[in-house]
């Protein structure tokens, strides 16, 4: 298909665009009530970013003002390094998927995932050509023709994907699309857009409140709480060096165990964390002595619920079936190397 | 509703107040196309009575086919409801969405304001509307007719459609503007198709009103080439002779036209009264 004489065009078909996002000081408050307290952040090229915290963050609302679906109260929002604060979502080279699919009700998948070329005027070749692949990308062929009413919800997010991949956009944006699916699907829907990344190599910015989505799609996870960033970082190194404890009690499931660190000994330090699956169980010895009040046996991890004598409540992960009964007594020892440690500001302390 | 939670007992009575109502909501109008079909004197003496044979005429009828120009008064009544429901639906459907989907200053005042003609009849306005029209000149034109009633239908327009527009989801709306649609095609292609159910519950409650309208007809519109079919059929009732006949023949066929337009919207308009409370 690609002769030599038209080089040039097959190459830019070939390589999909991808962008680069600069937001710069972003604030948006809604009456008095701030929700986006100045975000400033820098998505490169090809990257796969993911905003997440508790709800009422902001995070969709921070996802809206990219999209230019909200205007931001203040700051810049700069995609391939042109400004676009007062550009209309059409023109800003970006697709948007949504938590409720969000496809129109009364066109087919096909013209539901051609609408947007559509739009921009482009030929009509041009529109089956890339709906054909998208939906080829998307094993979506057999339901071209049939209406979202005809879907279930897989094949519903999955046009809602398609869509967004036919618009060929600087940047894919996901409003947690997969929290209206159920859990098997949510599986599947996951590693597809995973195999998307990697294929499309697009810059994707993806919304969800699930740490185990952000844990395992993003190259680049954002942490937010109450309009402010807490930490930007890869999921390890959130995982393995939280910088508070918001973030620290945010990822990692279940959740990081904090104790005063007064009762450590540790008179420097205001909180030492530790994750459940760092602590190791004894029935003979160990730091500290417990009492298990509840067991959880998921095959794969055992999660036991103790109160010792010098921490409290502390919640201990098991890798594999262990047989412990409610008001054991065990011995619970820490591992040192990888405590956290947080001072009085609740920031971590190196 | 489910079998298993309406017993044989319960929706036998269900059922008998249903055909109750529909037998006295029905009364009226086939007493009214029975003794349409009778002559004077057997709609006086039997007046439940079916037409027979003996009692069986169709003076009414060719009465009021000869009075006047009946065919030209059914049309401007069919003009005028047409037209009225035509605008008020649109610039009512237009006024909800603005309401509903864009946050301005004064939105919420704004929406009051316009709700506020539920409430106040616009009767009450009347000798400012008639001097209005009479400087404006359009006494005895059905454009006077039009304006008014459209602005009559406008408030529960408004009313019911921002309620349903409200619930049409602020993704697809917002799809639609990634996808490149002006706020004019989403309101179009988007919205409206939505919200077709509630537009036919006021277009059949915007209708009722209009074509049953004696009012503004005899105040506005009194000429014999703008008469409705109301207005019309009052020449024959007279503060001491009333031809019976004619009277009911013309409601007869007065009834026609509003049924016809009902069985259009009815299946649009069961599924918009009843959107919400069932499922």
């Amino acid at each position: 298909m690609c002769s030599i004489g038209t080089k040039g065009i097959c190459d830019k078909e070939k390589a999909h665009p991808v962008g680069s996002l600069h937001l710069k000081s972003i604030r948006k408050a809604f009456g008095t009530h701030e929700v986006l307290k100045g975000i400033d952040l820098e998505v490169k090229d090809g990257e796969f970013v993911i905003f997440v915290g508790p709800s009422g963050c902001g995070k969709s609302t921070l996802l809206r003002v990219i999209a230019g679906l909200e205007d931001a109260s203040s700051g810049s929002v700069q995609i391939d390094g042109e400004e676009m604060i007062s550009t209309p979502p059409a023109k800003r080279g970006i697709a948007m998927v949504f938590q409720s699919y969000a496809l129109y009700p009364h066109l087919t998948v096909k013209d539901n995932m051609g609408l947007g070329l559509k739009q921009m005027g482009a030929p009509k070749a041009e529109v089956e050509a890339k709906v054909g692949k998208a939906s080829a990308m998307l094993s979506l062929e057999p339901y071209l023709a049939r209406r979202p009413a005809e879907l279930s919800g897989g094949q519903r997010q999955r046009v809602a994907i398609g869509r967004a991949i036919v618009r060929e956009p600087k940047l894919f944006l996901f409003d947690e699309p997969l929290s209206n699916l159920d859990a098997a699907l949510r599986v599947n829907t996951r590693l597809e857009i995973a195999r998307l990344h990697r294929s499309l190599k697009a810059t994707m910015i993806y919304v969800t409140h699930d740490q185990v989505e952000a844990m395992t799609l993003a190259d680049k996870i954002v942490v937010l709480n109450a309009g402010q960033i807490e930490q930007i970082g890869s999921p390890m190194e959130l995982y393995n060096r939280p910088a508070n404890t918001f973030v620290a009690g945010f990822i990692g499931s279940p959740q990081m165990n904090f104790v005063e660190a007064g009762r450590l000994g540790d008179d420097e330090a205001k909180t030492i964390g530790i994750r459940p699956e760092h602590i190791t169980l004894s029935r003979e010895s160990g730091d500290w002595t417990g009492k298990v009040i509840h067991v959880e046996h998921l095959g794969a991890d055992t999660i036991l619920y103790l109160e010792t004598d010098v921490t409290g409540l502390l919640t201990v992960r098991l890798f594999g079936e262990h047989r412990y009964a409610v008001d054991d007594v065990v011995y619970a020892t820490p591992d040192r190397a990888r405590l956290h440690r947080f001072g009085a500001d609740d920031r971590v302390i190196a | 509703m489910s079998k298993a939670r309406m017993s044989p007992l319960r929706s036998g009575f269900v059922h008998l107040a249903l055909a109750g109502y529909t037998v006295i909501a029905l009364f009226p109008v086939v007493l009214t196309i029975f003794n349409s079909f009778k002559d004077k004197n057997a709609i006086f003496r039997t007046p439940l009575a079916l037409p027979t044979a003996e009692t069986f005429s169709l003076v009414g009828y060719t009465t009021v086919l000869k009075q006047g120009d009946f065919f030209g008064y059914f049309q401007n009544s069919l003009i005028v409801t047409v037209v009225s429901i035509f605008f008020a639906l649109l610039f009512g459907a237009m006024a909800a969405f603005a309401l509903s989907e864009y946050r301005f200053r004064g939105n919420m005042l704004m929406g009051l304001y316009l709700a506020i003609g539920i409430m106040i009849p616009i009767r009450l306005g009347t000798v400012a509307i008639l001097q209005g029209m009479v400087a404006a000149g359009l006494v005895n034109t059905l454009t006077a007719l039009i304006l008014v009633y459209t602005a009559q239908g406008l408030p529960l327009a408004i009313f019911i459609l921002s309620e349903f527009m409200r619930t049409v989801s602020d993704d697809l709306k917002n799809a639609g503007r990634i996808d490149g649609l002006s706020e004019y095609a989403i309101f179009f292609r988007l919205v409206l198709p939505l919200v077709r159910p509630a537009m036919a519950t006021v277009a059949v409650f915007t209708m009722i009103p209009i074509w049953n309208d004696l009012w503004f007809p005899l105040i506005l519109a009194p000429g014999e080439a703008t008469k409705t079919v109301t207005l019309g059929s009052q020449v024959f009732i007279g503060q001491f002779v009333t031809n019976w006949n004619a009277v009911l023949a013309a409601l007869s066929l007065a009834i026609l036209p509003v049924l016809v337009l009902y069985i259009i919207f009815s299946r649009q308009l069961i599924r918009g009264i009843t959107a919400g409370a069932v499922k």
